[in-house]
């Protein structure tokens, strides 16, 4: 089912569910928001007034460094409040349900819910039972979807490449466990890339994605070839099971992504990944700090990306 | 139906404004859209060893929920200290002032500028804050709340005029 009740009948942004169902126009005027965001976060002072008054609740069970943090300093930069909770030691642990939580919090005033879970379509149940006036945006929900990290990865792949129509895509690693790829791969679809290839193991491709015109590479060096970017995953293994892959070091020889890989992509391939790098398992060291590396872009765009969700959320359409 | 003036003789009464008030310390900032345009109108006659910037101000209005954020195509670009500077903000119309509050905000993180002053085409009269510009080349008396706008078309500016639908 796609998250078409994330945006509501005049077009407006409600909730951030999944980038599967989200239309180029919302893409494109988060990203255009988004180019602004990062004018602002050049500035010495980095905080714009949009969202005083409001309270963003980060609800993460699942662990989270990045993802929480930059959600935390976007939503510091708007000037909301911001409430980040703890689950292990909240209410959840002595039996509390998670709507009774979020509803909790709701009569607190939170009006912004990002909601981390294990169990896909978590975010997307809580959005269904809150007001109008609560909006929700998924942090990550099992290996279903990861949007914001979608939305930056391709705000990342615009910012350095400018146009989409002409591009070759390469994903790289566990698609099958991955959210992250399926939000890149919902989200590259609909601007319009003409390939996008998944490159790893046959045990971790995905079986959900047919529809999707992808190619499949179970080799890293014929995948590669020509390619303008490469993405590549972190090993899920929280989500793996025993035997999915051999071992780490035989991974790395087959799928790590290393120097000479970079002569058969295109001369001006950039090199992108998620976070947390396994260094040694997913790529090189020497690759991932090369100068065709634009992992600690996607970080700061991350920042950008939110602040324009987050807004987006709260803002009467245009 | 409105007799304001064509832009261009309100350009230049701004301009003889500016140029009698002008000192070392005086920077132009444009509220985009209708502030740039005339920026870069006077621009060609100031000529360019004055400081020009843009403010744009639409991430700190106070009405997000109400009229939401409209992204501009040119936004915020200081690109010299405005500290202690004497800061004239250049926009085509002044309606409510609730731009210009945020103008003055946003102007304020870039930061402390020894004297702000407010320069306008078309004074409509209107403020809701106790906020009035310092000089406006035209004061439009008997305003029926149309929509007035400065507007660049093929290189030729001119005012546009929409009825607002209530």
């Amino acid at each position: 089912m796609k998250n078409n009740f994330q945006v509501s009948q005049n077009g407006k942004l409600k909730h951030l569910l999944s980038t599967d169902g989200l239309s180029r126009e919302i893409i494109i005027e988060i990203f255009d928001m988004a180019e602004s965001f990062l004018k602002i976060s050049s500035r010495d002072v980095k905080k714009v007034p949009l969202l005083r008054g409001k309270t963003v609740c980060n609800l993460f069970f699942e662990n989270s460094t990045r993802t929480r943090t930059t959600f935390e300093i976007a939503a510091k930069r708007l000037s909301a409040d911001v409430i980040n909770l703890d689950v292990p030691t909240s209410s959840q642990s002595k039996g509390e349900s998670i709507l009774d939580t979020v509803n909790n919090l709701i009569a607190m005033g939170a009006d912004i819910f990002v909601i981390r879970h294990g169990t896909p379509r978590i975010p997307e149940l809580i959005a269904q039972n809150v007001g109008n006036d609560v909006h929700i945006i998924n942090g990550g929900d099992g290996n279903h979807a990861h949007p914001t990290q979608g939305l930056l990865d391709t705000f990342t792949i615009r910012r350095f490449k400018k146009d989409f129509s002409e591009l070759k895509v390469a994903i790289v690693g566990d698609i099958k466990h991955s959210r992250v790829a399926r939000s890149e791969i919902c989200a590259l679809s609909t601007l319009g890339v003409p390939e996008i290839r998944i490159i790893g193991p046959e045990n971790l491709m995905p079986d959900d994605l047919d529809h999707l015109n992808l190619i499949h590479f179970n080799n890293l060096n014929r995948g590669l070839k020509n390619v303008d970017v490469i993405m590549m995953l972190r090993l899920q293994k929280e989500r793996m099971d025993d035997g999915d892959i051999p071992s780490e070091e035989e991974y790395f020889k087959q799928y790590g992504l290393k120097r000479e890989h970079l002569k058969i992509a295109h001369p001006d391939a950039i090199i992108m990944h998620p976070g947390p790098i396994n260094r040694g398992i997913e790529i090189e060291s020497e690759v991932a700090d090369s100068k065709q590396s634009v992992i600690l872009s996607q970080v700061t765009y991350g920042i950008a990306i939110r602040m324009a969700v987050m807004t987006m959320l709260v803002s009467k359409k245009v | 139906m409105h007799n304001i003036p064509t832009p261009y003789d309100l350009i230049e009464k701004l301009q003889d404004k500016i140029q009698s008030c002008i000192d070392e310390s005086t920077c132009l900032v444009g509220i985009p859209s209708g502030g740039h345009l005339i920026i870069n109108e006077i621009s060609k006659k100031l000529g360019k060893n004055l400081n020009y910037g843009l403010i744009d101000g639409s991430f700190y209005r106070d009405d997000l929920d109400i009229s939401g954020v409209n992204i501009k195509e040119k936004t915020s670009s200081i690109n010299f200290d405005i500290e202690n500077k004497k800061v004239i903000l250049i926009d085509d119309v002044f309606y409510t002032g609730r731009t210009t509050r945020a103008a003055i905000n946003e102007l304020f993180d870039y930061g402390r500028p020894k004297e702000i002053l407010l320069f306008v085409l078309v004074d409509r009269m209107q403020n809701e804050l106790p906020i009035k510009p310092s000089f406006s080349a035209y004061e439009l008396k008997n305003d029926n709340g149309d929509y007035i706008n400065l507007i660049d078309k093929n290189g030729i500016l001119s005012f546009e005029v929409k009825k607002i639908e209530k």
